[in-house]
């Protein structure tokens, strides 16, 4: 007999059709998709969040939500169709030839059962029992190469890294050895170099597999590297299609043009001009569509494209395009001007002067060096950029220069030459307000219970002093500012979109004339769009306001943007510090250059990958010696491991943390050019 | 807005959607259970208000003569050792309990939200101490502290409130308490500290708001303690005193009879107050599913 995935195709759709039914009416969110999946391969399903992406997922499976319905078309998984599958049929699929893995991987592990029993339950429902399934269980964390597998077994999910977790719901989705495998987010929630290492692994685990996959992703550089063909879908249908090197490359229609040009690529940086975003936004679920969905949002739009909708056009080689105009798409306009009005960098005394920063936590009775001897400054109107893997120490950085936690005794924190009491209850009023942040997740940062007028005027009242009319104007001109509108202000935070509520985020941090604002992953959770038009936002407001920021993020293009000095930490030590410029462009600290090229690019050259291996070590055990000497693949002897390196001044200006030379690290460096996407 | 300026057209806000407690109310109009409890608890509420026009004999009227006479076409749930229409005194007789175990709630839920707001969001050595004390309190059976106090303080309605409030309310501290310790580490919460708010505000204004839902379940479930324990309290003597045509009062003054076979002095009243019990524990179950959903 053949195996009959060869015969057949893994996942077929045709002219699927579903909808949601919200307020008694049925309303479309996926239109005719036809997509094929073929025996082997890795399909890559990318556009903004709401475009429909999770509802083909949860379709294939029948998991839809219970007021979703399939209203048209069919879905085959290995040619059978899933439609006319009964109960049991059905429940079989699912156990033993699809597998789903969710972007949170809380989704699929029980918070209160060990890693160890989730496992082994599943083996058992296989029919495995006893030792065997145990031993199963331990061979799957083996091959999702989680280190230290049987304690592993023993703990609970709480107790595993975001990283590891995803490692054991993947473990969880491979113990079936299903056929199809699919994907939704899985990467979204974590930093740069586990994302990395994620997705590293699910590359392995294709090969050894060869199971299909269906890899959805709103990130595209991580799509580019993961798939051989890919699928972009706006309102629910399916608008360009083909191999991955021709779809990014080469994109046949203006909204994956549109998508890829909000990346900062290239090394693109704030002073170069504004990244190009795309107006408007998605139509909502259930609109009736008249011509080409994407019409109001694309400046090539003409009266055809608004009466005629445009068909799937084949441009051959596999490749298609829901345009009229696919031949010219690259010609699409910039929606964005790119041209900003120069500023010429002031030679201002720092707004910010921090000197051997300390913070000790107790963890179980030992001190953990949360931030260790971290020195600092920064100009008015600069950013300073903090990178690092989670647990590096870039949150508890912020957080002492906000006052919410005081740093140990000695150090000190200096804003525009006057000492920063360390607890916020002691600082002045003035210092209160000159110390702002923007929170990554603006649900936790805005009271979900008071409208956006009651958050933006109370700001405004402690912060600006303001009182009546000129409260009432300056409200007007803060909410203008960040190009919210009036009727914005009436709702309630849950009514407003992820990137409106980042941006009434910042309006708050803004309401008193900040000196600086503390940035901590405000994009990581935002469509690339969105995201482009909150970084343009940002860099508006620096140019007009002088302001200087703090700016976290696990993107190291999006930092590299936004930042003119960066500062690179690992366990709460500054292992490189520098401009921009310097930080990227090398020579850099082997930790710098092992982040670098964790970052998924994506134009896919294949540079020799530098790999961090393992989790980060424990900031309460930290590794003697040189910190990172456990997973640096630059690691020169024992010196490495007995001698901390002193932070050297490298160039005028540019710190590393190395027993390496300055020149020899110029050298090893030297045939690669370490360039994020 | 200068030259640098980027144009963006923004989403409107999503207006049409339900709000929150436009779902919670929603959830609530089509649960049989909340309906079943709120058509029970109306029904009593509707008699402690109105009963007085509807029934047939004045509820403290006596008529010896009459005394004791098993339920029949005049009265139709017999007469009491003095003759009073037992029917006329179980509907009048929600009256009072109907105040007080409300009253004593509601004092409860205000006691014990400030006392569950101030030791989650200071927590350390407030929470710390307040809690042991709290937890030493609710060790104590309600009716020997509602007993200790009011052989103190002698009895009145407002005792019972008091004492029944005051018993209840480090339940609700509890509760309130592991919700503020949860809520306090929302950003919100530090960005108030960001602006120097104080910790009224911060406690009231920002936080209190988003505990409200596990407020108002806790309430709907005490209020049904509460009428228990007022009927037990009246029971016993120590609740709501004579010549009121109380539940408990009038079980606990007839209950001598059932011996005598003159069972209807004291039934109606006993399923009067599990009535009302049943019907506030549907209604917190209804409340609870709704904003658990
Ligand atoms: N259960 C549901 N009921 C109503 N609308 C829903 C439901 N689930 C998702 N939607 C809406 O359907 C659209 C597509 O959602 P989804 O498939 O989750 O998109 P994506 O995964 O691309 O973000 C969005 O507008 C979303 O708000
Ligand atoms: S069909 Fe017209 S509106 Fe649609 S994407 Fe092409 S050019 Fe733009
Ligand atoms: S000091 Fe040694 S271990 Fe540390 S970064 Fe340099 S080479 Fe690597
Ligand atoms: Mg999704």
């Amino acid at each position: 007999m053949t195996d009959p995935r060869q015969a057949t195709n893994a996942l077929e759709l045709k002219e699927l059709s579903v909808a949601y039914r919200v307020g008694r009416r049925n309303r479309a969110v996926l239109r005719n998709v036809n997509l094929t999946i073929k025996a082997g391969e890795a399909y890559g399903l990318v556009g903004e969040s709401g475009c429909g992406k999770s509802t083909v997922a949860l379709s294939v499976v029948r998991y839809l939500p219970r007021n979703g319905s399939i209203t048209g078309g069919s879905i085959a998984l290995d040619g059978k169709d899933v439609m006319k599958l009964d109960a049991e049929a059905l429940r079989r699929a699912r156990a033993d030839s699809v597998s789903m893995v969710y972007q949170d991987p809380g989704k699929a592990l029980n918070p209160s059962l060990r890693i160890g029993r989730q496992l082994t339950e599943i083996f058992e429902l296989t029919g495995v029992t006893g030792q065997a399934a145990e031993d199963k269980a331990l061979a799957m964390l083996n091959r999702v190469r989680i280190s230290d597998p049987a304690s592993v077994m023993q703990r609970y999910p709480h107790q595993l890294s975001g990283g590891m977790q995803q490692r054991v719901a993947i473990a969880m989705a491979l113990a079936n050895d299903p056929s199809m495998l699919i994907l939704d987010e899985p990467t979204t929630g974590l930093d740069a170099t586990v994302e990395a290492e994620v997705l590293d692994l699910i590359g392995q685990l294709r090969r050894e597999l060869s199971a299909s996959i269906l890899f959805i992703s709103h990130n595209l550089a991580v799509v580019s590297n993961m798939c051989d063909r890919v699928g972009v879908l706006y309102a629910g249908m399916l608008v360009e299609e083909g191999s991955t090197r021709d779809v990014f490359n080469d994109p046949r229609h203006p909204y994956t043009v549109a998508l890829l040009r909000c990346l900062p690529r290239g090394g693109q940086r704030k002073d170069q001009g504004r990244l190009d975003t795309i107006p408007g936004f998605l139509p909502g679920i259930g609109a009736t569509i008249v011509g080409c969905a994407f019409a109001d949002r694309c400046a090539l739009a003409t009266e055809r494209c608004r009466a005629e909708p445009p068909p799937l056009y084949e441009l051959g080689e596999g490749r298609l395009s829901r345009c009229h105009y696919h031949d010219r798409a690259q010609s699409l306009p910039r929606a964005t001007p790119a041209e900003i009005a120069a500023v010429t960098p002031k030679q201002a005394p720092p707004v910010l002067q921090v000197e051997g920063l300390n913070k000790t936590y107790a963890s179980h009775g030992r001190p953990l060096r949360a931030v260790k001897d971290v020195s600092v400054s920064l100009r008015p109107g600069e950013t300073l950029g903090l990178v690092g893997e989670s647990g590096s120490g870039k949150t508890t950085f912020a957080r002492l220069l906000l006052g919410l936690v005081p740093p140990d005794d000695g150090g000190s924190i200096e804003l525009e030459g006057k000492k920063l009491a360390p607890r916020l209850a002691s600082r002045s009023e003035d210092q209160v307000k000159a110390v702002q942040i923007v929170f990554q997740n603006p649900d936790s940062a805005l009271n979900r219970s008071h409208s956006i007028r009651h958050i933006l005027s109370r700001a405004l009242k402690r912060l600006g002093g303001l009182t009546g009319k000129t409260l009432d104007n300056r409200l007007e001109e803060l909410v203008r500012s960040v190009r919210l509108t009036d009727r914005h202000l009436a709702v309630k935070p849950r009514q407003l979109s992820g990137g409106l509520k980042q941006r009434v985020a910042i309006a708050r941090a803004f309401a008193g004339d900040p000196r600086i604002v503390v940035c901590d992953e405000p994009t990581s959770a935002l469509d690339v769009s969105v995201q482009a038009a909150i970084l343009n936002l940002l860099a508006d407001l620096q140019s007009k306001q002088d302001v200087s920021y703090i700016f976290i993020s696990h993107d190291l293009g999006v930092v590299r943007y936004l930042s003119d000095k960066i500062a690179v930490l690992y366990l709460g030590r500054i292992m490189e510090f520098g401009s921009s410029e310097a930080v990227f462009s090398g020579p850099h600290h082997p930790y710098t250059e092992a982040l670098l090229s964790a970052v998924p690019k994506l134009d896919r050259t294949e540079s020799a990958r530098i790999r961090l291996d393992g989790d980060i070590p424990s900031a309460a055990n930290p590794p003697t010696g040189c910190v990172f000497h456990t997973r640096c693949p630059r690691k020169i002897g024992t010196i490495c491991e007995t001698q901390e390196p002193e932070l050297t001044e490298a160039q005028p200006g540019h710190t590393i943390r190395c027993h390496i030379p300055y020149d020899e690290l110029a050298r090893l460096q030297k045939p690669k050019a370490m360039e994020p996407a | 807005m200068s030259a640098t300026d980027s144009p963006v057209s923004l989403p409107p806000p999503d207006t049409a959607e339900r709000s929150p407690w436009g779902e919670v109310l929603h959830s609530l109009s089509r649960s049989g259970t909340f309906l079943t409890g709120l058509g029970i608890v109306v029904f009593w509420i509707v008699c402690a208000l109105f009963g007085q026009h509807f029934v047939p004999y004045d509820p403290l009227a006596s008529d010896i003569i009459n005394a004791l006479t098993p339920p029949a076409a005049d009265h139709w749930f017999g007469t009491d050792q003095l003759g009073r229409d037992v029917f006329s005194r179980v509907i009048i007789g929600s009256r009072d309990i109907l105040t007080v175990a409300p009253l004593a709630t509601i004092l409860a839920t205000i006691a014990g939200t400030a006392l569950g707001l101030v030791i989650g969001y200071f927590r350390g050595i407030v929470d710390d101490i307040v809690s042991r004390v709290l937890e030493a309190f609710m060790a104590i059976p309600v009716v020997i502290i509602a007993l200790l106090a009011i052989v103190a303080l002698g009895t009145s309605k407002i005792t019972v409130i008091v004492v029944i409030g005051l018993s209840f309310a480090p339940i609700i501290a509890r509760t309130v308490r592991s919700a503020v310790l949860a809520e306090r580490e929302l950003d919100y919460v530090a960005a108030a500290k960001l602006r120097h708010e104080g910790a009224l505000h911060t406690m009231f204004v920002e936080i209190l708001p988003n505990v409200i839902p596990p407020i108002l379940v806790e309430t709907t479930v005490r209020l049904g303690y509460a009428i228990f324990a007022v009927a037990t309290l009246s029971f016993m003597g120590f609740g709501i005193q004579p010549p009121s045509p109380d539940w408990g009062l009038s079980i606990s003054s007839n209950y001598g009879m059932i011996g005598g076979g003159f069972w209807w002095t004291v039934l109606f009243d006993a399923l009067a107050i599990a009535s009302l019990v049943i019907g506030v524990n549907l209604v917190a179950d209804g409340v609870h599913g709704a904003f658990n959903d």
